[in-house]
C-alpha cells in the first residue's frame, strides 16, 4: 500500500509498503477513506518529539471502512464505517473505565521504555512517538487499529467523512480544553493559535457560552476564520496581547486562558523567544513556551489555564513563582477523545457545529509530503489539509 | 522563474528538496570550519599568510559556528544568507594574505581563494533558492475566510446552544454565582 513515511526531520516520503495485518485478535483492519495532517505532526515533521524512527508510518486523525476484523472483536463488522481516535483505548483498564483515556494503561506497547522516559507511561497513540508505541499511522491506504472495538467511533450515515473526520482529534480537541475552563457566562476566554485546533476550541467555547472569546494569532487569515465564529481577534505583530486583554477585561485579565500553539510559538521580537530558538537550537532545551509565560503572566487570579497546546520535553524560565502566588489551576493532556465524541457527534448531527469548516486544502495521498511543506509554511492560506488515499 | 529554482526538485511525494539538502550538508560544513578556525587558528593564519591574525580567525570560527546550527534548523534561509556575507568577507581577508608571506603562503591563500570563491557560488545559490521556494510555493496569503463560521445556524444562534453540557466534577473550578456567606464566611460547598 501507500503510506507517508517518516525518514527523518522535514523529510516524509510517499513510499509503497506491505499492507497492514491482524496481528491480535482485537485488531481490525480499516481502509482509510480520508485522513488529515495536525498539527502534532508537524512537531514531529521538525523532530522536536523525540524517539521516532525512521520507517515509521504517520498520521493520526484518520477514517475509514472496516475490511477484516479479529477473531476477538465482535462489535465491529466488515464494511462498517468508524473514525479513529488517535489514542487508542483497551475500555477496560483502570484509567479508561475513568474516561482517561489518552492515559490507558494497556494500550502502550513500549511501556517499559516510556516508563522510565514520563515516570508512568501514557496510551498508545497511532503514527507518534515510539515512546506512545510506535503504532503505524494513518496517513495511508490501510491501518491497523490495535483494541478495536475501544478505539473506534462509529459514524452516522448522513455525515459526509469532512463532517465526521475530526471527531478523531482536533474537534474533541478544542472541546475537551473549553471543558477544561468550565466556562461561565460570565468568562472571557482567550485562545492562543488560530490553527485547527484553536478554531475548534472558539468554537466550542462560544457553544459552552463564553462572555467574550479572544483569538490570538498573527496570520490573518486565521484570525479571518476565528471572526467568523464570532471571536474578538488580536494580531500579536501588531499589537501587545498583554495590554489589548486587559483592556478587554477591565483590567483584570482573562478568567480563562488556552494554550493551542504548543512548543513551536513563535514571537517576534521578543527576547524570551529568541533565547528559547538558540536554546532549542542548540538542544539546551526541547520546547519554546512564550505562550506559557504570557498566559501565566495575564491570567487573571484564580483562573485557569488550559493546554492541549503539545510540549515535549523541558522549558525554562516558566514564572512558576507567580502562577503560585496567583493561584490558578492548570489543566492539560492529550485529549480522552471518545469521552466527548457521542455528544460530540449528536451536535454535528444536529447542526450545531460542522467540523468541515476549517479543511482549506484537500489532496491525494501522494501529495501529502508536499503538503506537509504547504502546511508547514502556513503558504496558500492553508489551515487544514485533508487527504484522499 | 527564479533561476535559482531549476536547482529545486519539487516532487510532491517528498518534502525534503535537493536544496534542503545542499543547505544541510553547507550547515555541517560551517561546523567543521568553525571549529577548525577556533581551535587551530595558528596553524590556519601561517597556512595563509595571516599570521598574527589568530583572534580573527577565532571570530571567524564564532560566526560559522552560529550559521552552521541555524542551517540546521527548520529555517535555513537566513543562515545561509549570512554564509553568503561571511563569504564576502573571508574573500577580502584571504585576498590580504595574498600580498603578504612567502610564495608556498601566497600559493595556498590562492588555493583558499579559490575555494571559497566555489564555495560563495554555492551558498549564493542555495540563499536564493531556499528564498524563491518559500515565495513561489506561497500563493494567496491572507484569504478570507469570514464566510466560515462552522455554525450551520449562524454565529449568532451558537452562542450558548451547548449550555445543556454538564462540567465533569473533575474540570469543575470557578462557582457560577457567588457562593453565600454565613455571618462573613464562605460556606462549605
Ligand atoms: N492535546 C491534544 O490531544 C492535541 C491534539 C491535536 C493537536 N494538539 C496540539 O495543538 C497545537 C495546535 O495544533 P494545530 O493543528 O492548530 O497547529 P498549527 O500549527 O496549525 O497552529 C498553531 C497556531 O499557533 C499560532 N501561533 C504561533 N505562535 C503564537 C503565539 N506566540 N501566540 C499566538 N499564536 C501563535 C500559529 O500562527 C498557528 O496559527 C499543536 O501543539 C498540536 O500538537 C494537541
Ligand atoms: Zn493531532
Ligand atoms: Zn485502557
Amino acid at each position: 500500500m501507500k503510506a507517508l513515511v517518516w525518514h527523518g526531520k522535514q523529510d516524509i516520503r510517499c513510499d509503497t509498503i506491505p499492507d497492514p495485518e491482524i496481528e491480535d485478535p482485537k485488531d481490525a483492519i480499516i481502509k482509510v477513506t480520508s485522513c488529515a495532517i495536525c498539527g502534532s505532526d508537524l512537531h514531529l515533521f521538525h523532530n522536536y518529539i523525540p524517539a521516532m524512527m525512521p520507517g515509521d508510518v504517520i498520521g493520526h486523525e484518520m477514517m475509514g471502512e472496516v475490511v477484516e476484523t479479529g477473531s476477538d472483536v465482535s462489535k465491529l463488522k466488515k464494511g462498517d464505517r468508524i473514525v479513529i481516535p488517535f489514542t487508542i483505548n483497551c475500555d477496560e483498564c483502570d484509567q479508561c473505565r475513568r474516561g482517561n483515556y489518552s492515559l490507558c494503561e494497556r494500550s502502550n506497547r513500549n511501556k517499559a521504555m516510556a516508563d522510565k522516559v514520563f515516570g508512568h507511561a501514557t496510551a498508545g497513540l497511532f503514527g507518534y512517538t515510539h515512546l506512545t508505541g510506535g503504532y503505524q499511522g494513518g496517513q495511508a491506504e490501510y491501518l491497523r487499529v490495535p483494541f478495536a472495538e475501544g478505539t473506534h467511533i462509529p459514524v452516522p450515515d448522513s455525515l459526509t467523512d469532512e463532517q465526521a473526520l475530526f471527531l478523531g482529534d482536533i474537534f474533541p480537541t478544542g472541546w475537551q480544553a473549553a471543558v477544561q475552563c468550565d466556562i461561565q457566562p460570565t468568562d472571557t476566554v482567550a485562545i492562543w493559535g488560530a490553527g485547527p485546533v484553536g478554531q475548534m476550541a472558539i468554537r466550542s467555547a462560544i457553544l459552552l457560552g463564553a462572555k467574550q472569546v479572544v483569538a490570538i494569532d498573527r496570520l490573518p487569515e486565521r484570525l479571518s476564520m476565528a471572526e467568523a465564529a464570532g471571536a474578538i481577534t488580536i494580531n500579536f505583530e501588531d499589537e501587545s496581547v498583554v495590554e489589548r486583554l486587559n483592556d478587554l477585561t477591565q483590567g483584570k485579565g482573562p478568567e480563562k486562558c488556552i494554550d493551542c500553539v504548543g512548543l513551536e510559538a513563535h514571537a517576534t521580537g521578543h527576547i524570551d523567544s529568541m533565547m528559547d530558538r538558540v536554546k532549542q537550537a542548540t538542544m539546551m532545551e526541547s520546547d519554546r513556551p512564550h505562550v506559557l509565560r504570557e498566559m501565566i503572566y495575564v491570567c487573571r487570579g484564580a483562573g485557569v489555564l488550559s493546554i492541549p497546546g503539545v510540549y515535549g520535553g523541558l522549558v525554562d524560565k516558566i514564572p512558576f513563582g507567580m502562577a503560585m502566588n496567583k493561584g490558578l489551576t492548570f489543566r492539560m493532556g492529550q485529549t480522552h477523545v471518545r469521552r466527548w465524541t457521542k455528544d460530540l457527534t449528536r451536535r454535528i448531527e444536529e447542526g450545531q457545529i460542522d467540523p468541515s469548516f476549517v479543511i482549506t486544502h484537500t489532496a491525494r495521498l501522494e501529495e501529502g509530503p508536499g503538503m506537509y511543506r504547504t502546511f508547514e509554511q502556513k503558504n496558500d492560506s492553508c489551515i487544514k489539509v485533508m487527504l484522499k488515499p | 522563474m527564479n533561476i535559482a529554482s531549476t536547482l529545486v526538485t519539487s516532487r510532491p511525494d517528498r518534502s525534503l528538496t535537493l536544496t534542503d539538502r545542499v543547505a544541510r550538508g553547507l550547515g555541517w560544513f560551517s561546523l567543521g570550519l568553525g571549529l577548525a578556525e577556533i581551535v587551530a587558528p595558528g596553524k590556519l593564519g601561517r597556512a595563509l599568510g595571516l599570521e598574527g591574525k589568530e583572534t580573527l580567525l577565532r571570530a571567524y570560527g564564532g560566526r560559522e559556528i552560529g550559521a552552521g546550527i541555524w542551517a540546521l534548523s527548520d529555517t535555513p534561509a537566513p543562515a545561509i544568507w549570512a554564509r553568503v556575507a561571511g563569504d564576502i568577507v573571508d574573500l577580502g581577508t584571504l585576498a590580504a594574505g595574498l600580498r603578504g608571506g612567502d610564495d608556498s603562503q601566497r600559493r595556498n591563500a590562492f588555493i583558499a581563494l579559490a575555494a571559497v570563491g566555489g564555495i560563495t557560488l554555492v551558498d549564493l545559490l542555495t540563499a536564493m533558492s531556499l528564498s524563491a521556494e518559500t515565495t513561489e510555493n506561497k500563493g494567496e496569503t491572507g484569504r478570507d475566510y469570514s464566510d466560515r463560521s462552522g455554525f450551520p445556524g449562524g454565529a449568532d444562534k451558537a452562542r450558548g446552544a451547548a449550555r445543556d453540557f454538564k462540567t465533569p466534577a473533575e474540570y469543575r473550578s470557578t462557582p457560577v454565582e457567588e457562593p453565600k456567606r454565613v455571618s462573613g464566611e464562605l460556606e462549605p460547598a
